[in-house]
């Protein structure tokens, strides 16, 4: 075959595709293009008695371009008779919302099961209204400002360190940021009371935090806290002490107990790590609690001086206190949730036991 | 930090009981993550000579040992191969009780009667060698003498401690031994180090020495030693650095090592004869400056990092022509490095400022035991002191060492803070008592020192303890220390009360009645990660910008979701993939809006909250999945009746006429709508399918499934300017029976049902109690492109019974209304 044979195949071809009104009539097109006894496939078979190596080479590049053609319509054509299909099979599925009937939809006759975390955030919230904390929530993108600085966190503090923040691509680097803890809602309630004057302030705030960690047995990068703040007028370290042990038993049960020891947080002071009654063991000592019968469950402390400052707080005149520990943490003891990856997994027979 | 109790003990005798001691350390904020006891268990152990091995029949494992221990041959069967006769071993007799409680009685294998355990090196607790027995080949080995003499093991007990960031002071074997004394009341014993032979000429005439900045480097101490000799460090000195996880290197820098750990100040010995120009310049890195760090890499120094506020300010050490030799804090040069031909020894110590040293160590991702202390704060008036015990402790090795005179400038000793404190205010502050004489007992031994006049303390902090602030927030902090070291488990705990009630917000309860009818429907509650893949978007076809992560760990996790859908559709497919049935799932949770395109919330940020940034808009949003059999819109649609009549909604229609908005990307564009609120107009959410398309992109598990969804915006629904609530007030119920018809209509396919009800509902006026769809008819006797819809309707009138007048009215008033919609009577 010549090449104007070629030439002219390439478009009787080109417009038979034109005319496919199905992808059916496409496939059949394709078959017979890449058929042995195609015009093209002969013409290129035809090559080799061209004995002039330029000529030849020549040649087959006119010929690959030919192919390339017919099989560039091929998938044009194919992509415009989908959406042709796609729209012919959507007007036929059509359906009018309004026409449901009030009969309509059938649900399976069992009950979901919500999330363990919710539950147990559910059940900490209950204990903490019985105990006269107002429930309060904020949002999980935050600035350096109320995660750090205004926590007396500045700029180049060590303690920054052990945040593991993950930043986000707004604003100055490093200033937007997820919130790696629940304690910046203490900055906008502190803020929010002195604005309109209305402290004293005795709020719980659970909520989603974030730091960058690969997930194991003990840890996820997405996980749930809950904040205690109170804010009035002669509270003392002796109260968040007795505030720490009323919610230990009230949620875990009376006979887990809590104590206090010395730890370093730069938004309180004192500052204290707090520790439950290992509810495996009941305090008896077991490889859980390296057999001193405590798990650790939380941080708290008095408001530190230059939180109060921040937010324009006469530290004389006013003392507080904050507590904040981990719900999925306290799900995971509750239940003995050996993997806390079971959380994230969202498998219908795991959420189905609680 | 690996604290050994035998290395504490220097400075206090202190009680061997482990258990004690690590509550009391707890107790003190000195957190025991560890206590590794080490030389337990050892004393019944003896040195075995193998005399003979022989096979057993029928075991390929084990064989028959001979040895001797001191009382004639003894059978033991073991395990290992990899002794020969001949060998000296650990030989745990029966009776004894190995490290770990595991006791040793005889006991007979395959007919072999084993007289205890020769041991491997694990076993012993002596190093994770396990691959066979320990041979020992020390000269003291002797059959029938005991382990611990011949390795010359003392029982010890290591103490893992984590030291928190405002202990500066206990970032050392000293500083937890007083506060460990000072609690349990026993006498802390600070000798000052013993003085080695003193050369001639002071250092101060041996060298030149300049800080080009006082902030940075606040005090700097040298000194010349000479009669080095490099080589390696007494027995205690290996050992203690070894427990506490150092590895000895030589006499010179195992001894600088040692100081560190026992004080607290890192130093740095330099070959001085390596120092060009006998003299040493301290300064901040040029731009683009580098060294060669012992590590040898080579570190380029004075460019600000990424992290927020470094402006790229590295402390170095140069020599007299100003070359860098080190990078201060972290890490030494390699042209100055301590070799064995070296014989005298520039020591350098010095205090270094804490937070540009941190931020050196974290953008060179560089740090060492040395930073580690430095980044917390050391005490400026321990230089001298260090000094001293280093030339102490190389002394033992160098018997010809003498010492120059050091020089510290500035010489004066480093002034110490004073803070008022208010008596009242530890009282007020703590919820207890305190006098005098108890204050003074629980601060003294820790170095502070303590007057009082008018009812308010003087506090005289000790230099070690630069994390005490100075002015008004001091008191906090030596509040704190009085709390810590009187036991905060000692302090009597109140029952707060205040009078305001507990409550949860409007929002909160919304969410909770959401959350109970949609597990009544059959759903079950996930929670998939707010993280997504840089994907994500573009697969769900949204055409808004992203909000991207700065420092992901992995790309999966590297933008925030804009929608619960595509999480939760995975987890549906993971769920189907595993045979699940009644597959509903929702979540309740927050998608992320880029500032860009969203409504705008500002936020306080940057240096002193002193600017402003546009943060993303946080959409708190319920997404429901229907994926049971027999899921489709229809399920949705019934769904959202339920939630919208549970929340109290008034006036909630479907509009399936807009189409190009970004919440209904994904969704089947012919089977789902914007759910939005009549009065308001404003769109609540979606209710319909999932693009049998996209469902498939995410999950092959739902190709060829009809997928309902339902979604809706919790905010909005709780803002009653968007979402029309019912009235709370009480409407009379008409005590006359209502009248009851039916009406069907013909309607054009093109027209939706929801028009026609809206309009029936007009017509019948006042009168009207309930209209609802109750038959769809398509085929024969409709024409085709139409439909049959029949209503119900109810009428009542709270005065009287309705009569057919009543009735006809209506009726009429509703065909007219009909018409107007080109739908006609059937
Ligand atoms: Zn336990």
């Amino acid at each position: 075959m010549s090449e104007i044979d070629l030439q002219d195949h390439v478009d009787l071809v080109i417009a038979e595709v034109a005319r496919a009104e199905h992808s059916r009539d496409l496939d059949a097109i394709e078959s017979a293009h890449k058929a042995k006894n195609s015009p093209v496939l002969a013409a290129r078979r035809a090559l080799g008695a061209v004995t002039d190596e330029e000529q030849r080479r020549e040649l087959g590049r006119r010929i690959q371009g030919c192919s390339d053609a017919i099989t560039a319509a091929i998938a044009a054509r194919r992509e415009e008779l989908s959406a042709i299909e796609r729209e012919a099979s959507l007007a036929s599925d059509a359906l009018d919302l309004t026409e449901v009937l009030s009969s309509a939809g059938s649900f399976p006759s069992r009950r979901g099961h919500a999330h363990v975390v919710s539950k147990t955030r559910a059940s900490l919230e209950d204990v903490f209204v019985a105990m006269g904390f107002t429930i309060k929530e904020g949002p999980e993108v935050e600035t350096d400002w109320y995660n750090f600085e205004a926590l007396n966190l500045p700029p180049g503090h060590p303690a920054r360190d052990m945040y593991d923040t993950m930043y986000l691509d707004l604003g100055e680097a490093e200033t937007v940021l997820m919130r790696t803890h629940t304690s910046p809602m203490q900055i906008h309630l502190l803020e929010e009371a002195v604005a309109d004057q209305s402290l004293p302030l005795h709020v719980a705030i659970p909520g989603r935090c974030y730091r960058l960690d690969t997930p194991d047995a003990r840890h996820l990068p997405v996980f749930h806290q809950v904040e205690g703040l109170v804010v009035d007028k002669g509270i003392t370290f002796g109260d968040l002490a007795g505030v720490i042990e009323t919610f230990t038993a009230a949620y875990f049960g009376p006979d887990i107990h809590s104590r206090l020891r010395p730890a370093y947080f730069p938004f309180t002071e004192p500052s204290a790590e707090f520790e439950i009654t290992c509810t495996i063991c009941r305090g008896e000592g077991c490889r859980t609690c390296s057999k001193t019968g405590w798990i650790e469950l939380g941080g708290c402390g008095m408001i530190d001086p230059a939180v109060f400052d921040a937010v324009g707080i006469d530290a004389t005149e006013w003392s507080g206190f904050a507590f904040g520990f981990g719900i999925d943490r306290c799900a995971q003891m509750r239940h003995s949730i050996a993997d806390m990856r079971a959380l994230i997994e969202n498998d219908l027979r795991f959420s189905r036991q609680f | 930090m690996l604290t050994p109790l035998s290395w504490l003990k220097d400075f206090a005798d202190f009680p061997d009981d482990a258990d004690l001691l690590r509550a009391t350390l707890d107790d003190l904020g000195l957190v025991v993550e560890g206590v590794d006891v080490v030389g337990d268990g050892l004393r019944d152990v003896v040195v075995a000579r193998i005399d003979e091995i022989h096979p057993i029949e029928g075991a390929d494992r084990v064989r028959r040992v001979v040895i001797e221990a001191g009382d004639g041959p003894l059978d033991i069967v073991c395990g290992a191969t990899n002794f020969a006769v001949g060998d000296f071993v650990p030989l745990a007799p029966v009776g004894s009780t190995l490290p770990g409680g595991f006791d040793i009685a005889r006991r007979k294998m395959l007919g072999v009667t084993s007289n205890g355990m020769l041991c491997s090196g694990r076993e012993l607790g002596l190093g994770d060698d396990h691959e066979g027995l320990m041979i020992l080949s020390d000269p003291k080995a002797e059959p029938g003498v005991g382990i611990v003499d011949v390795l010359g093991i003392e029982r010890d007990v290591i103490f893992d401690l984590a030291i928190e960031g405002n202990r500066p002071d206990a970032w050392c074997v000293r500083g937890v031994a007083r506060d460990l004394a000072a609690r349990l009341g026993l006498q802390f014993r600070d000798e000052a180090p013993s003085t080695v032979a003193s050369s001639p000429i002071p250092t101060q005439q041996l060298l030149s020495a300049e800080v080009r900045d006082t902030t940075l480097c606040p005090r700097l101490g040298l000194s010349v030693l000479s009669g080095v000799r490099v080589t390696s460090s007494p027995r205690f000195i290996i050992d203690r650095l070894e427990k506490a996880g150092m590895r000895a290197i030589n006499n010179v820098v195992d001894a600088s090592n040692y100081v560190m750990l026992e004080l607290g100040q890192p130093t740095h010995p330099y070959d001085l004869e390596r120092i060009e120009g006998s003299g040493l310049i301290v300064r901040a890195a040029s731009r683009g400056e580098t060294l060669v760090t012992l590590d040898e890499h080579e570190r380029e120094l004075g460019v600000a990092g990424k992290s927020l506020g470094d402006q790229g300010i590295d402390i170095v050490i140069c020599d007299a022509t100003d070359t860098v030799i080190g990078l201060a804090g972290l890490m030494g040069g390699v042209s100055s490095e301590i070799s064995e031909a070296t014989t005298s020894v520039l020591l350098e110590a010095a205090s270094f400022d804490p937070i540009t040293v941190m931020r050196t160590s974290r953008r060179l991702a560089l740090r060492s035991e040395a930073s580690a202390r430095f980044s917390k704060g050391t005490d400026p008036a321990i230089l001298e002191i260090a000094m001293a015990r280093f030339a102490e402790l190389l002394a033992l090795s160098c018997p010809d060492l003498s010492m120059a005179e050091p020089w510290v400038q500035p010489n004066d000793t480093p002034a110490r803070t004073v803070i008022e404190v208010p008596a009242e205010r530890i009282a007020s502050l703590l919820g207890l008592n305190l006098d005098q004489v108890e204050i003074a007992s629980l601060l003294e031994p820790r170095g502070f020192s303590l007057s009082e006049s008018d009812g308010v303390y003087s506090v005289t902090v000790p230099t070690n303890r630069g994390d005490v602030r100075g002015g008004a927030r001091g008191i906090a902090d030596v509040i704190e220390e009085i709390a810590r070291s009187y036991s905060y488990s000692k302090i009597p705990r109140h029952q707060l009360a205040w009078p305001e009630p507990g409550a949860v917000s409007a929002r909160q309860r919304m969410r909770a009645t959401l959350r109970d009818v949609v597990l009544g429907l059959g759903g079950s509650e996930a929670w998939t990660s707010s993280l997504v893949d840089s994907g994500e978007l573009a697969l769900l076809g949204i055409d808004e910008p992203e909000i991207v992560v700065t420092n992901p760990l992995t790309e999966g996790e590297s933008r925030l979701r804009r929608s619960l859908l595509p999480g939760l559709l995975r987890s549906v497919g993971m769920n189907l993939e595993r045979q699940q049935d009644d597959v509903i799932l929702f979540e309740i949770g927050a998608v992320f809006v880029h500032p860009a395109v969203s409504s705008g919330r500002w936020a306080r940020a940057g240096s002193q909250g002193g600017s402003e940034v546009a943060m993303p808009d946080e959409v708190d949003t319920i997404t429901v999945v229907f994926a049971h059999d027999g899921a489709d819109a229809t399920t949705a649609v019934a769904a959202l009746r339920m939630l919208s009549d549970s929340l109290g909604l008034e006036g909630v229609e479907i509009d399936q006429k807009t189409r190009r908005t970004a919440e209904l990307v994904g969704l089947h564009p012919t089977r789902s709508g914007l759910v939005r609120d009549r009065r308001t107009g404003v769109a609540l959410g979606v209710v319909g399918e999932i693009d049998p398309q996209t469902a498939s992109r995410i999950t092959p598990a739902l190709s060829g499934r009809r997928v309902g969804i339902l979604s809706l915006d919790i905010g909005r629904l709780g803002d009653t300017a968007k979402a029309t609530r019912r009235s709370e007030l009480a409407q009379v119920v008409s005590r006359f029976p209502s009248s009851i018809f039916d009406m069907a209509f013909v309607l054009a396919d093109d027209v939706v049902a929801g028009d026609l009800a809206k309009a029936l509902t007009a017509a019948a006026g006042e009168l009207i109690e309930s209209l609802s769809l109750f038959d769809v008819y398509r085929g024969p006797g409709v024409e085709a492109g139409s439909r049959s819809l029949a209503f119900r309707l109810k009428l009542s009138a709270e005065d009287r019974t309705l009569d057919d007048t009543d009735i006809t009215a209506v009726r009429d008033a509703c065909i007219a209304a009909a018409r107007e919609l080109g739908a006609t009577l059937r």
